[in-house]
């Protein structure tokens, strides 16, 4: 008699990792090739041609693509005409760094206070002010510039407020060339990418941790002092540099509000040797400038932000 | 009586403190826009001084109204198609590129991870001037103009969907994939069939977001027009903002804000009823919408 022989089914291999790694890496190439093509390809563009040659007759860039043959004279003269008495690059520099700095500053001041409040005591007109607060963030920057320029106009409702009554008639053009005025434009610009990072962190803020402290004999000021801060510490450095490193480029504040040379920024002087013939090798010493500054704080925020990314997944 | 020190003291005491900067920062913050807004319905040339309302500077006026001035509505029409055509192809390049990344293992894959992050925090400026050059000076088949802008600004915004399906995937976890499987999907039915429909709401967040972002867009897509027919609204803006407009400039600049919150207020309504029964994203609320990740 036969026995009949079940065979087994045969088993169907896992599809290994070789060919399924193969799968991601087909899903992943469009955009590798896309950021390849135009993100790293023209930062290298930009390096060829600040290290390139100019052409004597039509005064165009000519490009050098082989780093054997570079020739660092357009990035010198950039860098020698910073300091020392040729130094007419040296003013701009330092002012973006001091406007940077006093923008930045008050842009803290402004938004911890309003994200604390609004993420931590303002109850349930939370989702109200939130919306609120992300407002300025859909509203084209050039649009809250030209609401600025028309507020500021010598006929303009600012100083319409100020010589209300009579007591004094400001006779104050806003808009030439008035450092003050450059800087409150930054800040109002910049700070709204400020508080969405500073109240999610403050949201996110561990309750348990400061009903510790409390219960550990800390009071208001000093849980505030000793927990809060030091906890959203991270956050605020996040912060800051999500609102500097834009800064560092601007330009347009400073053109729709100032338009005059005594407040250029090194934005300024991108945007102006882009645009004239003969210097698009400076401008391009400039922007590997702003690049080289901006690159270690752009390097400690992506640090900080993918390592918070392991800790909470 | 309540002295100074038992004010001090009392836990329930409102933040009087906090509630005035707050409300003081919100009026700094809208109240500039909203004259901006109230007047472009001005009914005389000034920016400064209330004539009286009227939509002249919609379409009343014959010759320097947006819908009648052609440069105007010129701009306008650009801003849109830039911002289509920008989003369909960022959203779906930058969704299969986020997938792709986390799963595939190796040094390839991180080092274009970070070039991805990179391209989120560098300065726009730097990739607007580095991208000009390469138009102006390397023979490209690209002409400065639409295509320009487009390229460049799939490039600064391709980080966004990124970002926002990574945080998604990480979410989601490999259970469901995982069991897809053991119960004989292939890897790519079960992208397609499990991973995809859990996205969906991360991907249609940042079809939202990029749009919005992409019309409100002024350094990149003004290195990258070719001449006054490719400039859109906050080129113009730019502009003209300093060579004494017109309120019809307002009047544009108001239909732009329209075009982006009505983006921003109507996806987040889908987005709200996209994720009625979902148990990740109910607490987050608005905050979720804004690419808050």
């Amino acid at each position: 008699m036969a026995v009949p022989v079940v065979t087994a089914p045969p088993r169907q291999a896992p599809p290994d990792r070789e060919r399924r790694n193969r799968l991601w890496a087909v899903l992943a190439a469009p955009g590798i090739l896309w950021l390849a093509a135009f993100f790293l390809f023209p930062l290298y563009v930009v390096l060829c041609i600040v290290f390139g040659q100019i052409d004597p007759l039509f005064r165009t860039p000519i490009p050098v693509w082989n780093p054997l043959q570079w020739d660092a004279t357009q990035f010198t003269y950039v860098l020698s005409h910073i300091v020392g008495e040729n130094g007419v690059y040296g003013p701009a520099i330092l002012r973006t760094f001091i406007y940077v700095l006093v923008a930045s500053a008050l842009c803290l001041l402004i938004a911890f206070p309003v994200s604390y409040y609004v993420a931590r005591l303002s109850g349930k007109r939370k989702g109200l002010l939130l919306a609120l607060l992300i407002a300025p963030f859909w509203i084209s920057y050039m649009m809250r510039m030209f609401a600025w320029v028309n507020l500021l106009q010598d006929d303009g409702l600012f100083n319409k407020v100020l010589s209300l009554g009579g007591f004094f008639t400001p006779d104050v053009k806003w808009l030439t060339g008035q450092p003050v005025v450059v800087i409150l434009g930054l800040v109002y610009g910049y700070v709204p990418y400020m508080i969405l990072p500073l109240y999610a962190g403050l949201d996110r803020l561990s309750q348990p941790m400061l009903e510790a402290s409390r219960d550990l004999g800390a009071d208001r000021l000093s849980s505030f002092w000793r927990v809060t801060l030091p906890l959203c510490r991270p956050t605020m450095v996040a912060a800051l540099l999500l609102t500097c490193l834009p800064m560092l480029g601007d330009y347009f504040t400073n053109d729709m509000l100032s338009a005059s040379p005594k407040t250029t920024m090194v934005g300024n002087l991108i945007n102006d040797g882009v645009q004239a013939p003969g210097q698009t090798g400076q401008a391009g010493a400039f922007v590997m400038l702003v690049f080289l500054i901006a690159l270690l704080p752009m390097l400690y925020y992506l640090r900080s932000v993918t390592r918070g990314s392991e800790v909470s997944s | 009586m309540r002295g100074p020190v038992a004010w001090w003291n009392n836990p329930w005491r409102p933040p009087r403190f906090l509630i005035a900067i707050t409300v003081g920062y919100l009026l700094w913050s809208l109240l500039p826009v909203l004259i901006a807004v109230l007047y472009s319905f001005n009914a005389g040339r000034s920016r400064t001084t209330w004539q009286g309302f009227s939509t002249r500077w919609y379409w009343g006026d014959q010759t320097l109204s947006v819908w009648h001035n052609d440069a105007l509505h010129t701009a306008l029409l650009q801003t849109l198609k830039l911002g289509l055509i920008t989003t369909l192809i960022t959203v779906p390049l930058g969704t299969l590129f986020a997938i792709g990344i986390d799963r595939w293992r190796g040094r390839l894959p991180n080092g274009a991870n970070f070039l991805m992050l990179l391209s989120f925090v560098l300065p726009e400026v730097l990739l607007a001037v580095a991208l000009l050059f390469v138009i102006t000076t390397v023979a490209v088949p690209i002409d400065l103009g639409t295509t320009a802008q487009v390229v460049g600004l799939v490039t600064f915004q391709v980080s966004y969907p990124a970002v926002l399906v990574r945080a998604r995937l990480a979410t989601i976890g490999p259970q469901y994939e995982e069991a897809a499987m053991d119960l004989g999907a292939s890897p790519l039915g079960a992208l397609r069939r499990i991973i995809v429909p859990m996205l969906m709401p991360a991907i249609f967040a940042s079809t939202v977001l990029v749009f919005a972002d992409v019309i409100d867009d002024f350094v990149l897509v003004r290195y990258l027009s070719g001449d006054a027919s490719t400039e859109p609204v906050s080129v113009k803006i730019y502009n003209t903002a300093r060579a004494a407009p017109t309120p019809a400039l307002n009047a544009l600049a108001t239909l732009l804000l329209a075009a982006a919150l009505a983006a921003v207020v109507i996806g987040f309504l889908i987005y709200r009823y996209m994720t009625r029964s979902d148990t990740t994203t109910r607490d987050r609320g608005i905050g979720a919408f804004a690419g808050e990740v």
